[in-house]
């Protein structure tokens, strides 16, 4: 006969195995979900470093509600692709999306910005046997002709202090600034993701696995 | 049935010895990589051929819904359903690999009453009146906001309602979800009329061509969609001779000829008589009360059949998610309904125990969101 206890203990388990797998991934304290923390290729397809064959990224297009470049120059050299915000009620959250670098040498992505927040560019890196998120030291490299994930679980662009709740549905501009001063501006529509359980508290710079409850 | 079946096909049966290789037929993927265009000014899945899977999920908006609300939500949902539909993962899609077979998808947004009351707008449609023969509960009938989802594939329909209800969740709440089947593609020819539950031919009226685009189109690219779930008797109906259930319906079992005609699509003479002076086609069968040949009071059927898990005795959990689109359900659905609900005989061994209406909004183009007429101003 099915009691009552083995039912909780399983369900403990799974609770215990999927808080491991956020440990593991770097998840405490930052707003990422996903194991994939490659920033320029991906081990699924077995494609090279210029070509990253993405969980995010659409297959090819340029689709939606996603990119307007305003600066011309800027923005013929890099494509912004799919970018989403994580919808948050309160404090920091995380934007994502696909970089394209369409010419044939490096870009450098120094800063973002946003009317929404002010912003940083984070990476993940391993600390103490831990990952965590940190500043990106001297910004985002894309390489030339390469695709750059900003993803969860891998670099991002933090909304360090939203002025408001960023609701579901909610289309946020920003604007990144590259080395040599052209800007590359996009609006991002902010998706409800269950992903990233993690709490955002600004005063934590060195997360640890106890912060996800 | 196997005649008609290989008939259909228009082709022999393939037959595969174990370690033969597989025909190229047998491992082509053109079913999984087929895809039905998203954008345009009338939404896909309506007149566009019923695949095999189909999941209705109808939402319940939150108390406080308005008009920012309902944009920021059809925004989301849209763009999902654009990507999804092409092959692609939606933004944020956490299964991204369950994305890339699209199978057919479409995806057809249906607003309910609530939807317009919530933007302060006048409803389109209103909820059936109630019909002597209805057992509705509430667990299958109403809703504010329909998804029909439709592919070819049953796994690509779980993934497409799993992503629009993570993006629906922030606005809504799930009233039911209905799943339903029909034949697999490959099974019969496209455009062969399905059989229901009960081994019935069903949507063998249906308008075709110039009179599908009469019946069901209003010119804003609009239409309004009947959702019902109903019910087969499939115990009692088990002790009907093949007969009896041909004059319950007016058709014959096997090819769905009227009683009165010898191939499916033969129009029924009701004024044909028998050698005892009785009508042919008897005055009680589903064909009589149903029939209607100004495409202007026809409707168009796209139903699915239903089969959950049997109770312990083995009865049958099996119906139909009855779905029709007309342009004006007051004009075309009403009065059909109305003559089967006074007398069918087929209502003996069939049981409406849902209903929900929902309008149908035009399609949008690329960029733009189902809704935004009329949400946007």
């Amino acid at each position: 006969m099915l009691t009552v206890a083995p039912s909780r203990r399983t369900r403990s388990a799974v609770v215990a195995a999927v808080a491991a797998a956020f440990a593991l991934s770097g998840l405490a304290g930052c707003a990422n979900s996903e194991a994939k923390t490659d920033t320029s290729s991906t081990g699924t397809s077995g494609t090279g470093t210029s070509t990253a064959a993405n969980s995010n990224a659409s297959s090819g297009t340029n689709t939606g509600t996603t990119s307007t470049g305003t600066d011309s120059a800027a923005s013929n050299t890099l494509t912004v692709r799919d970018p989403w915000v994580k919808a948050a009620d309160t404090g920091m959250t995380a934007a994502f999306a696909t970089l394209v670098n369409n010419t044939q040498t490096d870009v450098t992505i120094e800063s973002a910005t946003s009317p929404a927040s002010p912003i940083e560019l984070h990476t993940m890196a391993m600390k103490d046997g831990k990952m965590v998120m940190e500043p990106k030291q001297g910004g985002f490299v894309i390489k030339a002709g390469a695709t750059h994930e900003l993803a969860p679980g891998g670099d991002h662009l933090m909304l360090m202090s939203p002025s408001a709740a960023v609701k579901p549905g909610d289309e946020l501009a920003f604007t990144l600034t590259l080395a040599g001063g052209g800007t590359v501006a996009f609006t991002a529509v902010a998706k409800p993701f269950a992903g990233a359980q993690e709490s955002y508290d600004p005063g934590m710079t060195m997360p640890s696995a106890s912060a996800h409850s | 049935m196997a005649g008609l079946g290989a008939a259909a096909a228009g082709g022999a049966a393939l037959v595969v010895r174990p370690g033969d290789p597989l025909p190229a037929s047998f491992t082509s993927l053109g079913t999984g990589e087929a895809t039905i265009g998203f954008h345009g000014p009338r939404q896909a899945g309506v007149t566009t051929e019923p695949p095999a899977h189909a999941a209705f999920v109808a939402l319940t908006l939150n108390r406080g819904s308005d008009r920012d609300t309902l944009r920021r939500m059809l925004r989301l949902l849209t763009d999902d359903v654009a990507r999804l539909t092409r092959g692609e993962p939606a933004l944020g899609d956490t299964d991204a690999q369950l994305a890339v077979l699209p199978a057919a998808l479409t995806v057809t947004f249906g607003f309910g009453p609530g939807l317009y009351q919530a933007a302060g707008l006048t409803s389109p449609v209103a909820d059936l009146p109630g019909f002597s023969i209805d057992r509705l509960q509430d667990r299958w009938s109403g809703g504010d906001l329909l998804l029909q989802i439709c592919a070819d594939d049953a796994l690509t329909v779980t993934h497409t309602q799993r992503m629009l209800i993570k993006d629906a969740r922030p606005f809504a709440a799930v009233r039911w979800v209905q799943r339903g089947f029909r034949r697999s593609p490959g099974v019969h020819a496209a455009g062969f009329t399905q059989r229901n539950v009960f081994g019935q031919l069903d949507g063998t009226a249906n308008p075709k061509d110039a009179a599908m685009e009469t019946a069901v189109w209003a010119p804003d690219g609009s239409t309004t969609l009947v959702v019902r779930r109903i019910r087969t008797e499939i115990e009692t109906w088990d002790l009907l001779s093949v007969a009896d259930k041909e004059a319950a319906v007016g058709r014959r079992m096997d090819s769905g000829a009227p009683l009165t005609g010898t191939a499916e699509h033969d129009e029924p003479d009701f004024t044909a008589v028998d050698d005892t002076g009785l009508p042919v086609m008897p005055d009680f069968a589903h064909v009589t009360r149903a029939h209607m040949t100004d495409p202007r009071f026809k409707i168009l059927r796209r139903p699915y059949n239903y089969d959950e898990a049997p109770d312990s005795a083995g009865r049958p959990d099996s119906g139909l998610i009855f779905a029709s689109y007309q342009a004006d359900i007051a004009r075309q659905y009403l009065p059909i309904q109305r003559r089967l609900a006074e007398k069918d005989l087929l209502n003996e061994w069939t049981t409406p125990i849902g209903s929900a209406v929902f309008a149908i909004p035009p399609g949008c183009s690329e960029g733009g969101w189902i809704g935004e007429r009329f949400l946007d101003s």
